[in-house]
């Protein structure tokens, strides 16, 4: 890769669930300040490999995780590491955006209270910056104590982008952020996307290849479980190696 | 068409094997006077005849289906209102005889001389229910939340058939239980503990104490379901802010299932407000209020237990009974619009 920093670094990264191994062997590097888009057909492990780099896998029954994950030149796979810290540095956009049982304030106060301290003074700054920040200041000023949920999903989905950014973390995994959205919606979690890499490392899994093809600055293939390519963008669309990757983006898998 | 043609195929078939079947049994009866094996063939003919009936009748039995479910729901709620009008009806004659004000304010319950004051027994009742949630509530939240949370899979599964049986226990199995092991150890220990030396140990703090345990069950089992419906991917949420798992649980998961647990609590306030035979083992049984915890006392429900072998003996008891039953109803009536209407609102509030 060229000589933009590495951020995340996986080294033979095997992951099952229920003794069955849905990511086999996975070496990439994630570029810093760059939208990575991990691409591939359903089931192939995206998720599980979004998951994977700020071990929320392990919440769940039955998973065994080997190989090393580095972050920040630090193995966060280590035992004995703080998680919570861990998972601090990586933001998590779900594919259903899902805001916390509370009002719209609360969700962006929520992470911003537990690692910046309870100042109200600055939780609220921090608040209002970071609603500016995804474009929904001016749509929730007025009603900053309804509840979450009386958003619509467009405005979930980008309360959920605050709340994540609330903590200052430098990557910002989304898992396929735009699929439950309409186009207009969808749209513009793009846009913030794509503005937010100036200040974050951002990793999208995404369903739809034309979105890949639309942002991603870096691109990684997954097929069945194995990272069958990944490279520049550019390079991956237009000059593709593998016949796997070749008949994706022809569209004969899907 | 051709369906119609099979299945009248069908149905003459089977009518006449229904109908041999019954000669046959005729026959078994007469002939070979074989009673049992008469009725065994009668039996078969007479389900052969109804499944035929079934058979050819689906579209009679589906409109008939859906008006007798009707009449049965109307039938219940008719139940509804005749309990009430029962009630009222019942404690007419008592109402004639002594004033609403006086029956629930004034303390003095003498039966025998005609008078009936159920405050006494009223306040016992909300002490002995409180304490019991105030004990309840915060153990059972938490294990439920070990339960769901914590617990190891396999853990989690063994646990939770045993808390599904224990809500299910007869609860005169509970007052025996406390009746050998509380009353004692309440009598012999806690209470003087508390510089009680006089209890009997049948008293307000052993009711508590037996209605808290009669309640876990019930608020765990509830609370455990509703905290495993809430999705993973809310959990996800809070932990990828860097949140603890703790923090999850106290700041997510309560709220998530705010409307579930507070179903929880009602159903069980409903269990301990009601509760009668476990408590009128071990309350000790006296219509005061006693000085401490430790004295004995009376609720709604055991005051009625005690006294429905009077009723033949003492003219206006009954109707003084069915008056403390409508209590009981109409409190538990009104806790349940409340709960019902609490519950909406936190459901549209916590709605995640």
């Amino acid at each position: 890769m060229s000589k933009s920093a590495i951020q995340i670094e996986t080294r033979g990264l095997n992951v099952s669930f229920h003794n069955s191994p849905v990511l086999k062997d996975i070496n990439i590097e994630i570029p810093a300040k760059q939208l990575t888009a991990i691409i591939g057909p359903s089931g192939c492990g995206k998720t599980t490999l979004l998951k994977s780099f700020n071990r929320l896998l392990e919440i769940q029954e039955d998973v065994k995780i080997s190989g090393e994950i580095i972050v920040d030149g630090k193995d966060i796979m280590t035992s004995g590491l703080n998680v919570p810290d861990i998972r601090k540095k990586m933001g998590l956009i779900s594919q259903k955006p899902y805001p916390l049982p509370m009002s719209i304030f609360e969700n962006v106060a929520y992470g911003l209270r537990i690692h910046h301290g309870k100042n109200p003074k600055k939780v609220e700054e921090g608040v209002h910056h970071c609603l500016q920040e995804v474009g929904l200041w001016n749509e929730v000023k007025d009603r900053l104590h309804d509840p979450a949920s009386r958003l619509s999903v467009g405005q979930q989905q980008r309360l959920c982008l605050a709340r994540a950014i609330a903590v200052k973390p430098e990557v910002i995994l989304c898992d396929e952020p735009t699929s439950a959205l309409d186009p207009i919606a969808a749209q513009q979690i793009e846009r913030l996307l794509l503005k937010l890499k100036k200040d974050f490392t951002v990793i999208l899994v995404t369903h739809t290849l034309r979105q890949a093809k639309r942002v991603a600055d870096y691109v990684i293939f997954l097929y069945f479980g194995m990272v069958v390519e990944h490279g520049l963008a550019d390079q991956v669309f237009n000059d593709p190696k593998s016949p796997e990757m070749k008949a994706y983006l022809s569209g004969e898998i899907s | 068409m051709h369906i119609n043609k099979a299945s009248a195929v069908v149905k003459k078939k089977s009518f006449l094997s229904a109908l041999l079947i019954l000669i046959l049994s005729i026959l078994s009866l007469f002939v070979l006077k074989d009673i049992a094996l008469a009725l065994i063939l009668l039996f078969v003919a007479v389900a052969l005849i109804a499944v035929n009936f079934l058979i050819i009748s689906r579209r009679l039995f589906d409109v008939l289906g859906t008006r007798f479910m009707l009449i049965v729901v109307l039938f219940v709620l008719a139940l509804f209102f005749l309990l009430i009008i029962v009630l009222l009806n019942g404690s007419g004659i008592l109402l004639e005889h002594q004033s609403i004000g006086d029956l629930l304010f004034s303390s003095a319950w003498k039966p025998f001389s005609n008078h009936f004051g159920l405050f006494a027994v009223i306040i016992d009742t909300l002490i002995v229910t409180a304490i019991s949630m105030v004990i309840a509530v915060p153990i059972s939240l938490l294990t439920a939340v070990y339960i769901t949370e914590y617990a190891p899979t396999r853990l989690r599964n063994m646990i939770r058939p045993f808390i599904d049986v224990l809500a299910g226990v007869p609860s005169v199995v509970f007052g025996l239980c406390a009746l050998l092991v509380f009353i004692p150890v309440v009598r012999d220990y806690i209470a003087p503990f508390f510089g009680v030396v006089t209890s009997s140990g049948f008293c307000l703090f052993t009711a508590s104490l037996i209605l808290s345990i009669m309640v876990f069950p019930i608020i765990i089992s509830l609370c455990v379901e509703s905290f495993s419906s809430i999705p993973l991917a809310l959990k996800e949420a809070s932990l990828s802010v860097g949140a603890t798992k703790w923090e999850t649980v106290k700041k997510v998961i309560f709220r998530a299932s705010g409307p579930g647990v507070l179903s929880a609590i009602f159903l069980g306030f409903g269990r301990a407000f009601g509760e009668t035979i476990a408590v009128s083992m071990v309350i000790g049984n006296q219509e005061l209020i006693p000085r401490t915890l430790f004295g004995s006392g009376q609720t709604l429900a055991s005051l009625i237990a005690n006294n429905y072998t009077e009723v033949a003996s003492i003219p206006l008891l009954a109707s003084a009974l069915i008056f403390v039953a409508l209590i009981l109803f109409v409190v538990v009536l009104i806790f349940n619009i409340c709960g019902f209407l609490v519950l909406r609102r936190a459901s549209k509030r916590w709605k995640y």
